[in-house]
């Protein structure tokens, strides 16, 4: 006990231990930077973008980038059908990527813990309802059942987040609802129910701080998937509506010339490429250091 | 003394399985006076957890009471709604686990921990946010205090992986009894320490009785702990007591064959060379049981009324257990 008086006491929890080892993965690191670079272009758009992105110029109808013969270096990435300037387009279009692809995963992971805890620390009824109702949801592809609600709620940014969220929400909580199957039958769970803790209070102060890595880490991989989704929804015209610019539309745009003016579809491509990129090789990242197989 | 602080009377408690109906605690009675300590004693399975986690109601499903009536300070317990049974686990009656490494919420602080209990039981505290959790931070260091944890101030910030097991230990004793409760459940409190620290623990939860004036149920399969620590026994055996009394009397002249072969096999210094007893057979499977003396298949001295219904019989004055030897002339 005096040997364990003279240790520093050194308040250090399971959850920053784990984002130690998360500093220690370079490649990781590097991808969190870059998802970060393109938060910060989101934010700050407006400074960093150098040309209006809705700002139309027939006279630069599909001006090829920079450092093709006539292109010019202040249109970097040149310009599309309608002579907008694509990179301040690309620029603004990261708003509504992350924009959307973080509000849908909050969405839905708020949700997703809820019924997920719900249901795996009630059981009974509320257990046999969600999961059938998780069931179900997995059932519908997920492109074609968010085609179909967009369709019936009509396109804008709204809408689309609710599109998404609808169905993405089953995937923490299936999550959840496993970890919490787990950690219920945990004595501490128990000790707190010996204790007279209420069911609200077991399920959000002792299950839930257990269970976040996984949650996190899920949610992070999801994120980048919703990315895709967005583009693939803005792609087929279901999305946001023009002319605020978004990936996936840009992308769509440049179909039509996709021959003769390259540039159009391939650089918003590559944005989704690098930013869906980064924010993978991040997640797994965060999913190797959350995980206690991989401490040494 | 006056009316017992918790009084069980013919307990029943069942658990439905594919196999059949487990009586894992049939027909118990017991009775805890205000301040003193009582040891339960039995192997593994013979009902004595399950007959404590029926008293704070946490028997989960397939399990379920079956019959009986459990009276806590005046008030059956079995009568009073989930919200009232949670009011009364923590602040009326406390529990420690078995294990006390996996006991404790790993996420969250000893600080935190030993909060909540306060935060969810205590009416004293100050209403007011600031003075609240002053108010609750200096219980929390007093209570670390009580249960001998060093500079207890800045070990609140810490998270339980950072104590050792004896700590961690403490801690939950610390945590259980936050609240002052008037009965302590400590179930099996020092199986997962080593010796020494098994020891200190027993120790402490000794002094605190005095202290506090709590009256405390010791839930072990050591005789020697019960020995040392109790001041009445209760032997249980598939799903019954089959003994109970005055530790003294108990362990002095036991009258169940049962307890005489527990005793007969601890070993012993003075018995050095000589082969332990243990007991011969097996516990019976508790599903579909004869209305006999359950321990009739590992019985030395088994006769034939043995194989009729037995119930507790008086050997001396508090002193009782159930065999159809006690109270005749030793054959």
């Amino acid at each position: 006990m005096t040997l364990a008086a003279d240790m520093p006491v050194r308040p250090d929890s399971i959850f920053r231990q784990n984002l130690r080892n998360f500093g220690h993965n370079r490649l990781a690191v590097g991808s969190a930077i870059v998802v970060v670079l393109f938060l910060l272009m989101a934010i700050f758009a407006p400074l960093v973008a150098p040309h209006d992105p809705n700002e139309t110029d027939l006279f630069r109808r599909l001006q090829p980038p920079g450092w093709v013969e006539g292109g010019e270096w202040s249109y970097l990435l040149g310009c599309d059908g309608l002579g907008r300037d694509i990179l301040s387009r690309i620029i603004y279009g990261t708003r509504i990527s992350i924009f959307i692809g973080a509000a849908v995963i909050l969405v839905a992971t708020t949700i997703g813990i809820l019924a997920g805890l719900a249901s795996g620390y009630l059981r009974g009824w509320v257990d046999i309802v969600i999961s059938r109702l998780v069931d179900i949801l997995l059932g519908f592809p997920y492109l074609i059942f968010a085609i179909g609600l967009m369709a019936m709620m009509g396109p804008g940014l709204f809408n689309i987040i609710l599109a998404l969220a609808y169905k993405e929400w089953v995937i923490p909580c299936r999550v959840v609802r496993g970890e919490t199957l787990v950690t219920r039958e945990l004595e501490y769970v128990e000790a707190a129910r010996a204790l007279g803790a209420s069911r609200g209070h077991i399920m959000l102060r002792e299950i839930l701080p257990n269970i976040l890595s996984p949650v996190i880490v899920v949610a992070t991989i999801r994120m980048a998937h919703v990315i895709i989704l967005e583009a693939s929804l803005s792609f087929l015209g279901l999305g946001v509506q023009p002319p605020t610019a978004s990936w996936g539309s840009m992308v769509a745009d440049g179909r039509a010339f996709i021959l003769e003016a390259w540039w159009v579809s391939t650089f918003p491509g590559l944005a989704i490429l690098l930013l869906v990129l980064a924010i993978n090789v991040a997640s797994q990242g965060l999913r190797d250091a959350f995980d206690p197989r991989f401490h040494e | 003394m006056n009316a017992p602080l918790l009084s069980v009377t013919d307990l029943r408690t069942v658990f439905d399985t594919r196999a059949g109906r487990v009586c894992a605690v049939d027909g118990v009675n017991v009775e805890v006076r205000r301040g003193e300590c009582l040891g339960v004693v039995g192997e593994s399975g013979s009902g004595k957890s399950v007959t404590f986690a029926s008293v704070m109601g946490l028997v989960r499903s397939p399990g379920r009471i079956d019959g009986g009536a459990i009276i806590f300070d005046g008030r059956d317990l079995r009568t009073l709604t989930p919200q009232q049974m949670r009011k009364v686990r923590g602040r009326d009656i406390a529990m420690t686990m078995q294990d006390a490494l996996t006991a404790l919420n790993p996420a969250l602080t000893v600080g935190e921990q030993i909060g909540e209990v306060l935060e969810a039981h205590d009416e004293t505290l100050p209403s007011s946010r600031g003075a609240r959790n002053a108010a609750i931070r200096e219980r929390s260091v007093e209570m670390l205090s009580l249960v001998g944890i060093p500079s207890a101030e800045s070990r609140l910030r810490q998270y339980p992986h950072e104590f050792s097991g004896g700590m961690r230990q403490r801690i939950m004793i610390a945590i259980a009894l936050a609240c002052r409760p008037k009965l302590l459940i400590a179930d099996e409190p020092t199986t997962a320490l080593d010796v020494t620290i098994q020891a200190q623990v027993l120790e402490l939860i000794t002094d605190i009785r005095a202290k506090l004036g709590m009256s405390v149920v010791l839930i072990t399969h050591d005789l020697g702990v019960v020995t040392e620590h109790c001041d009445r026994v209760m032997v249980m055996y598939a799903g019954q007591v089959v003994e109970e009394g005055p530790v003294r009397e108990v362990i002095g002249s036991p009258s169940h064959p049962y307890t005489k072969g527990l005793l007969g096999s601890i070993p012993r210094l003075a018995l050095r060379g000589q082969k332990i007893k243990p007991i011969e057979g097996q516990v019976p499977d508790l599903i579909d049981l004869p209305a006999q003396c359950r321990f009739y298949s590992r019985c030395t001295l088994r006769q034939d009324v043995c194989k009729s219904l037995i119930s507790m019989r008086e050997a001396t004055p508090g002193h009782s257990a159930r065999c159809v030897l006690v109270g005749k002339d030793r054959p």
